[in-house]
């Protein structure tokens, strides 16, 4: 497939060479349509939020309403922080300007006089590649008062969080905007209501917001046709892990996973077998190396093979890997990131990290892998935020699909049992 | 305190916010970039420029894990040890960097010149394993490549 949000086009990064690639172009031609029309054509091509949720973006910008005597406003989440995901960093090097497009174009859909780039603080460096380029757009009036003499005017603000997986939450996110801790919020009212500053709010992913220039310049018929009907157009896949050449990748959704590790991603080192593969970022639920097979990268056939497409970002593991360890490595990471404010999640997932570190010394009892399940049951679906779930589910589904590999690292002596019972209260 | 300089730069970032408490995080990276951490003085302060208790200020500092309440070592090295990373010998690396700057995670070296810390994913698996400096990253690391690394900061 052509590559349209990574092109392999040398310095695409720099204004010059984007606008000799028609960059831009979209941005002119949406200020000539209606802002209903470019909403509307996003709508039908049925592009997906790219940030985990895959809710259709073009029904999001709908969300807003079109009465409002309050400000609009839009958060640009840069935050890319799930363990497996690093996609966003590489649009903000190496296609800052599709970003900055995108940007002006769903505010202008939306009615939106400020967008906010949240981008994670550890990316400082990225921040001010984009910060240049946003310069440089603001130079030649593509950003700014009086777009391309539209008579219609957007800022676009970038700002640095400090460090807070949970920011990534859309919720958090805002609160994070404003000052505060990284607090989810409670749900409703949904930020098309209630959002940043109590005004109407629409959050998207940073790639999300790239695939708005492409609909408009090529029209949603042709989007639409990329990849998966329910799910189209080209999707950035990050692999990495026990794979020979990891990286991000840019191919339409629908690739088989098994091409995406052997053809793109080089296969396993030393031609080992797959042992399992997180098909989107640490939160999604494990897959076993043999059901893979004919699985694809779009939602409809990860979530029939029981995952999900989540960030696109896949984790291989080969046939020597401990899962033990790397289930409790994930969850030492939820316990780390869990912002405090739900009792299941605060708790459960310091217990659930507690009791898998039972099994890596070998110190567990048969029963605590039901424990474990019933402490992960009880997170799911219990908290403010998504961020419980993602503690629950990577827990859920490695006992489900590796029971055995949690059997056998059960402790052969009951007084081991006892002591580790007493180590961890 | 903040300089001059800082100051007027904190204004400027104050005006691209309808409520001058959203000034707070960056004006806080102002404040570390300028002292290289930040003390309960500078929390008072900046508290009182964005007319904030100091109670908030400290809330945000301490929920944040890129603010240092703490005054660090010349190099902050942080090494990911998330999944990625570590599937592909994450533990070697930081095990290097312990022995050569004879410091472990959360720690700052006798001669005050390195600290390390062990951090979650950093969004560089494609590099991984990988460990950053300020804001410089350093990917596809064996402890060969990170002994050099930390050979040319001495």
């Amino acid at each position: 497939m052509e590559r349209y949000i990574l092109p392999e086009i040398p310095n695409y990064h720099t204004l010059e060479v984007y606008e000799e690639h028609g960059g831009y172009g979209a941005l002119k031609k949406a200020l000539g349509m209606k802002p209903e029309e470019v909403t509307d054509e996003v709508k039908k091509s049925n592009l997906r939020g790219r940030g985990g949720a895959c809710f259709p973006t073009g029904l999001k910008w709908t969300f807003m309403p079109k009465q409002t005597t309050k400000a609009k406003y839009l958060c640009v989440n840069g935050d890319e922080s799930e363990p497996g995901t690093f996609k966003d960093r590489q649009i903000f090097e190496l296609n800052p300007h599709m970003l900055i497009e995108g940007t002006v174009i769903a505010c202008y859909a939306m009615g939106i006089t400020t967008a906010y780039i949240y981008i994670r603080g550890e990316y400082g460096k990225w921040v001010k590649m984009l910060q240049k380029a946003l310069d440089d757009a603001y130079a030649k009036g593509y950003v700014g008062q009086n777009i391309l003499s539209s008579g219609f005017s957007t800022n676009i603000v970038l700002h640095k969080g400090a460090g807070a997986y949970i920011c990534g939450e859309e919720s958090a996110l805002m609160n994070s905007l404003e000052g505060q801790r990284g607090y989810p919020r409670v749900k409703p009212p949904f930020p098309a209501q209630n959002g940043v500053w109590g005004c109407p709010t629409t959050i998207n992913n940073v790639e999300t917001i790239c695939n708005a220039p492409l609909i408009i310049n090529k029209g949603w018929e042709w989007y639409s046709k990329i990849g998966t009907p329910k799910h189209p157009g080209p999707i950035l896949v990050g692999i990495s892990g026990h794979v020979n050449k990891p990286g991000v990748y840019e191919v339409a959704t629908g690739e088989l996973l098994t091409d995406l590790i052997y053809r793109y991603a080089g296969g396993i080192p030393n031609d080992k077998k797959i042992k399992a593969v997180i098909p989107g970022g640490s939160s999604t639920m494990i897959l076993r190396g043999e059901s893979i097979e004919g699985v694809r990268m779009d939602a409809d056939s990860l979530k029939a093979a029981g995952s999900s497409v989540g960030t696109a970002g896949m984790i291989v593991m080969d046939e020597d890997t401990d899962l033990i360890r790397v289930i409790t490595r994930i969850s030492k990471f939820y316990y780390h990131e869990s912002c405090g404010q739900c009792t299941p999640c605060r708790e459960g997932t310091g217990w659930l990290w507690k009791i898998l570190k039972r099994f890596e010394s070998g110190d567990a009892h048969v029963s605590d892998i039901d424990l474990l399940m019933d402490i992960a049951n009880n997170i799911e679906g219990n908290t403010i935020c998504a961020l419980g779930d993602a503690a629950a589910w990577p827990v859920q589904s490695m006992i489900r699909r590796f029971r055995d590999e949690f059997e056998k690292r059960v402790s052969k002596t009951p007084a081991a049992r006892e002591s580790s019972v007493a180590a961890a209260s | 305190m903040l300089t001059e300089e800082s100051l007027k730069k904190a204004e400027e970032i104050r005006t691209r916010y309808p409520a001058s408490q959203a000034a707070l995080l960056p004006i806080l990276w102002i404040a570390q970039e300028q002292e290289g951490w930040i003390s309960e003085e500078m929390m008072r302060y900046v508290g009182k420029l964005l007319d904030l208790p100091y109670g908030h200020v400290l809330g945000v500092v301490t929920f944040y894990s890129m603010y240092n309440s703490k005054k660090l070592g010349r190099y902050h090295i942080e090494v990911c040890t998330n999944i990625s990373c570590m599937l592909r010998g994450s533990d070697k690396i930081l095990e290097t960097i312990e022995h050569r700057c004879g410091a472990k995670p959360g720690e700052t070296s006798a001669d005050g010149k390195w600290t390390v810390s062990e951090v979650e994913c950093m969004g560089a698996c494609g590099g991984a394993p990988m460990l950053a400096i300020g804001e410089e990253y350093y990917e596809n690391l064996t402890p060969k490549k990170t002994e050099e690394i930390l050979s040319s900061l001495e």
